[in-house]
């Protein structure tokens, strides 16, 4: 498996080539290239796996001069965190960073490992490879138009665009480095590596905002990762190993425990979550990445990872019931927003909650459900990011207020968010699927609370995207001409996401034997039917039903002759349904806004509470757990 | 054979059912508030009133997502009575639903989008205790299949008495009763016109109706769920209780005034908590 080097070395040789061009336009083509060899590199290493019979494998015991390059590597990552620490001003940040770095190394040096598989090849890990490489590539695509139209939009920033698509790039390697690791330490590299360049990416606009939120996302991921090198020098000085699957498998409580800390800021869950809710002051690209293909969904990956172990013990408990609370605040504190960027932002938090509930529990059919929920999430996810990104380029704004009536205005743009958002919570796309399986999974595994959190939250979360789409279906005319601005490029990657939504649903039959099943049976070394497949038989007719439904009533209301009347307004209609005569007689415009209930599930109200809740949850049980171990 | 029989059933009688009832509400009312009363078959003479009038409408998807409203209920319901997974069932009943909301808010008009953003309020109210119900019905049977709750020894109502009683409160939302009648109300002239159906007129409200009535015999037989058993006297006594069901929440109606919203969500979640989730509960720990 020589292709697994060029798989990661091929997106850090495009990060370093692309800030060295200046001209945009040549520029764009080694983006598209290089997102286009990401794809078909990892779809050779799909192809090479699939014909070596799709069997877990490991690679590189002997690599010790790639340990120095890491350990230089991280050096360079700390003085860079040093450095602009020093800039701005964040002194305990370094605090964190040179503190875990000075931890890893003396562990590597103090407790010399015997040789062992660094990197290994198995279904999870080919999904993530899969995810990140396509979804991410595409994302990289999208953003070569995006990047044009921000900057023409936004003048006030200075344009870096070559450091931004580096990033993005560089990011892509991680993110392949992480998912591809078997050895902890390499994986705590990669995993320090997307989160320095996500502390880069939001701070791209370099505003005051900005720099604030980019450091916090940096000390809490240090955070985390802190808690990463404290479970590895604990597994290297217990255990005697720093392999990811003896640790899970010996079910150490201690680094299982700090891992999943880990997991848990990087998947920004409560009390973590303000991270990734500043992170959207970046440019979307970015935060489409951050939110689907790469780094919450890292966070997920390890705590899926670490589920063997996590099941039926006080850190799965702790888990669960950071995710199922995490699940509910989120999506109840995503009913006030008015910004679309940040609805998006609760919802993926919301949503991470979920399968962060799941792997938790740690049983099979959590698992099932969280492997799924991950692989839609990040499609929809994905998609959605770019369709609000390319309506703000197009109105100068993301407020959902001002998308009312969008289907008149751009109409391409609403109907790739309208597949979007009802592929995040309609029946019978793959999100509510998976919320069932796991709503049948927390009653199973005896779990009320998750149930209870379950069955709210899921009203909420309907709430919320509901809203939305009522506002984009509005047949309503304004006077204010929008032009779609969206560049072709993106429009390529959103119609892909939008067919990949489609056809995910479709397929969902397949997608549950052929890619879930196998990633079942490797963590737990048994798998049987989650669903039957007179079920999920059932879910692939209801989908067909959904699409056609409406499709046959369109044609159907087509011929059906209908007389056109105004609305009905209160004061007479002026005629074109905006303008109504007032009381003094005068013409008055008509506004319609939605509803945001902000006293009640205002981001003021609830998010210090759940903040503190989640804090003193998460502080008291990881006390319980390492005194209890102890 | 027997499931593809009731399913046909099901779509062919469940507007005549719900009609049927909506006369009987007419009068029982009437005769609550000292009055006479319709006549008992004015549902059908007001149906097809609206179907005689001319096609008026505000935009050319209104009626496309009222008839997709139309059959996506029918398809929730034949779920129900095809004995098939009660939580998909909900579940679908709920994508119905918003397909009322689009409809409602596509008009852009004040009263309808008012109307719809209660309707939406209304789904968040009383959404938890259906997947609750679902979850208990699972608990206390043990299986999410209405042919295999139907066929238990003993009525589910006796292990999930709390469950009935939320559904009865939350059935008020869904069959448009006071105190719950915030989004529409069978009666117009109010402060929000006429609601969701402001814009509904001839032939689109006549589909709306029929929509309704769907929904009606859908809620009815949900609560037959909970009394139905393996013996034949559980069909009698359920159709019995469906009607009590129906008769309590016309006295509800007729003895209550309309709610804020608020007082809505609050009451409708604590309900929910206290009789689903307490329920619920008793029946996990005695599992």
């Amino acid at each position: 498996m020589g292709i697994l080097p060029i798989l990661i070395g091929w997106p850090l040789l495009i990060a370093a080539i692309v800030p060295l061009i200046k001209q945009e336009r040549i520029r764009g083509y080694v983006v598209y290239a290089g997102a286009g060899g990401v794809m078909v590199l990892a779809a050779a290493l799909l192809g090479m796996w699939l014909t070596n019979g799709a069997q877990a494998m490991a690679f590189y015991q002997e690599t010790e001069w790639v340990n120095y390059l890491m350990i230089a590597g991280e050096l360079f990552l700390t003085g860079l965190i040093v450095y602009l620490s020093i800039k701005y001003r964040k002194y305990p940040v370094i605090l964190l960073s040179v503190g875990q770095t000075a931890l890893g190394i003396w562990t590597e040096f103090r407790f010399p490992m015997q040789p062992a598989c660094h990197m290994q090849i198995d279904s999870l890990s080919m999904l993530m490879c899969m995810i990140a490489a396509f979804i991410g590539g595409l994302i990289c695509i999208y953003a070569v138009g995006y990047m044009k139209a921000y900057h023409q939009h936004h003048k006030e920033f200075q344009d870096r665009s070559g450091f931004f698509f580096s990033m993005l790039f560089l990011f892509l390697a991680a993110m392949f480095g992480l998912v591809l690791s078997e050895n902890l330490i390499w994986m705590y590299f990669f995993w320090e590596v997307t989160s320095v360049i996500s502390f880069l990416l939001i701070g791209y606009t370099r505003t005051e905002e900005a720099v604030n939120n980019s450091f916090r996302a940096l000390w809490m991921n240090l955070v985390g990762g802190f808690g990463f090198a404290i479970a590895i020098a604990v597994a290297a000085a217990t255990l005697g190993t720093v392999q990811l699957e003896a640790v899970v498998q010996t079910g150490a409580v201690i680094p299982v425990a700090l891992l999943a800390l880990a997991g848990l800021t990087k998947s920004a869950q409560l009390p973590f979550s303000s991270w990734l809710l500043g992170a959207m002051v970046a440019p979307t690209p970015s935060s489409a990445l951050l939110h689907s293909a790469t780094m919450v969904k890292a966070g997920v990956f390890l705590l899926i990872r670490l589920s063997p172990a996590l099941a039926g013990t006080m850190t799965g408990q702790m888990v669960s019931l950071i995710g199922g609370f995490t699940f509910i605040a989120a999506s109840m504190m995503a009913i006030a927003q008015n910004d679309g960027k940040k609805v998006l932002a609760f919802s993926t938090v919301s949503n991470l909650g979920l399968i962060v509930a799941c792997a938790g529990i740690g049983a099979e059919e959590t698992i099932w459900a969280a492997v799924l929920l991950m692989i839609f999430h990040s499609v929809s996810k994905s998609m959605l990011f770019q369709a609000v990104g390319s309506v703000e380029n197009s109105l100068g704004s993301r407020d959902i207020e001002n998308m009312h009536g969008l289907i008149l205005r751009l109409p391409k743009l609403t109907y790739i968010m309208g597949i979007g958002i009802a592929g995040m919570y309609l029946a019978p796309f793959g999100m509510l699927i998976s919320k069932w399986v796991a709503l049948k999974a927390f009653v199973d595994a005896g779990n009320f609370l998750l149930v209870i959190f379950l069955a709210f939250g899921s009203a909420t979360t309907m709430f919320y995207w509901t809203k939305w789409l009522t506002k984009l279906v509005s047949m309503h005319r304004t006077k204010e001409e929008a032009r779609d601005v969206t560049h072709r490029d993106q429009y390529f990657s959103m119609f892909i996401h939008a067919g990949c939504v489609l056809l995910l649903c479709l397929l969902f039959p397949w997608l549950a034997t052929t890619v879930v099943n196998p990633i079942i049976l490797e963590l737990f070394g048994a798998s049987h039917e989650v669903l039957s497949m007179s079920i999920l038989t059932t879910m692939a007719i209801m989908l067909v039903s959904v699409l056609f439904v409406p499709a046959t009533m369109f044609l159907v209301t087509r011929w059906a002759h209908k007389e056109y009347v105004p609305i009905y307004m209160g004061g007479a209609n002026e005629g074109d349904n905006t303008y109504f005569v007032n009381s003094y007689g005068e013409p008055e415009h008509l506004y319609l806004t939605n509803w945001y209930l902000r006293f009640e599930f205002g981001m003021r109200r609830l998010m210090r509470p759940s903040v503190i809740l989640s804090s003193g949850i998460l502080i008291v049980m990881l006390c319980l757990i390492i005194g209890g171990a102890v | 054979m027997m499931r593809v029989v009731s399913v046909i059933l099901y779509l062919l009688l469940a507007p005549f059912a719900g009609a049927l009832l909506d006369g009987f509400d007419r009068i029982i009312t009437a005769r609550m508030q000292g009055r006479k009363g319709p006549p008992f078959f004015q549902p059908f003479y007001d149906l097809s009133k609206l179907f005689s009038k001319q096609m008026i409408a505000v935009n050319g998807v209104q009626l496309l997502l009222i008839l997709s409203y139309l059959v996506f209920l029918a398809v929730a319901g034949s779920m129900l009575f095809a004995g098939a997974d009660i939580l998909m069932c909900l579940f679908l009943l709920s994508t119905a639903d918003m397909f009322l909301v689009m409809a409602a808010s596509s008009d852009s008009s004040p009263f309808a989008t008012m109307g719809a953003s209660r309707e939406m309020l209304q789904m968040m109210a009383y959404e938890p205790l259906t997947l609750l119900l679902a979850v208990g019905f699972y608990l206390a049977t043990g299986s999410f299949q209405v042919v295999d709750i139907i066929h238990m020894p003993l009525s589910s109502v006796l292990m999930m008495p709390g469950f009935l009683l939320g559904f009865m409160f939350i059935t008020a939302i869904k069959l448009r009763k006071s105190p719950f009648d915030l989004s529409t109300s069978h009666h117009a002239h109010q402060e929000m016109v006429k609601g969701l159906t402001t814009e509904m007129a001839g032939p689109i409200l006549a589909i709306m109706n029929i929509a309704e009535y769907y929904e009606i015999t859908l809620m009815l037989g949900i609560v037959a769920l909970f009394f139905l058993n393996q013996n034949w006297w559980s069909w009698p006594l359920a159709i019995v209780a469906c009607l009590f069901m129906y008769f309590l929440e016309i006295l509800w109606d007729n003895v209550s005034a309309r709610v804020k919203w608020r007082t809505l969500l609050d009451s409708c979640w604590v309900v929910t908590l206290l009789t689903g989730g307490l329920n619920f509960l008793i029946l996990m720990l005695i599992k």
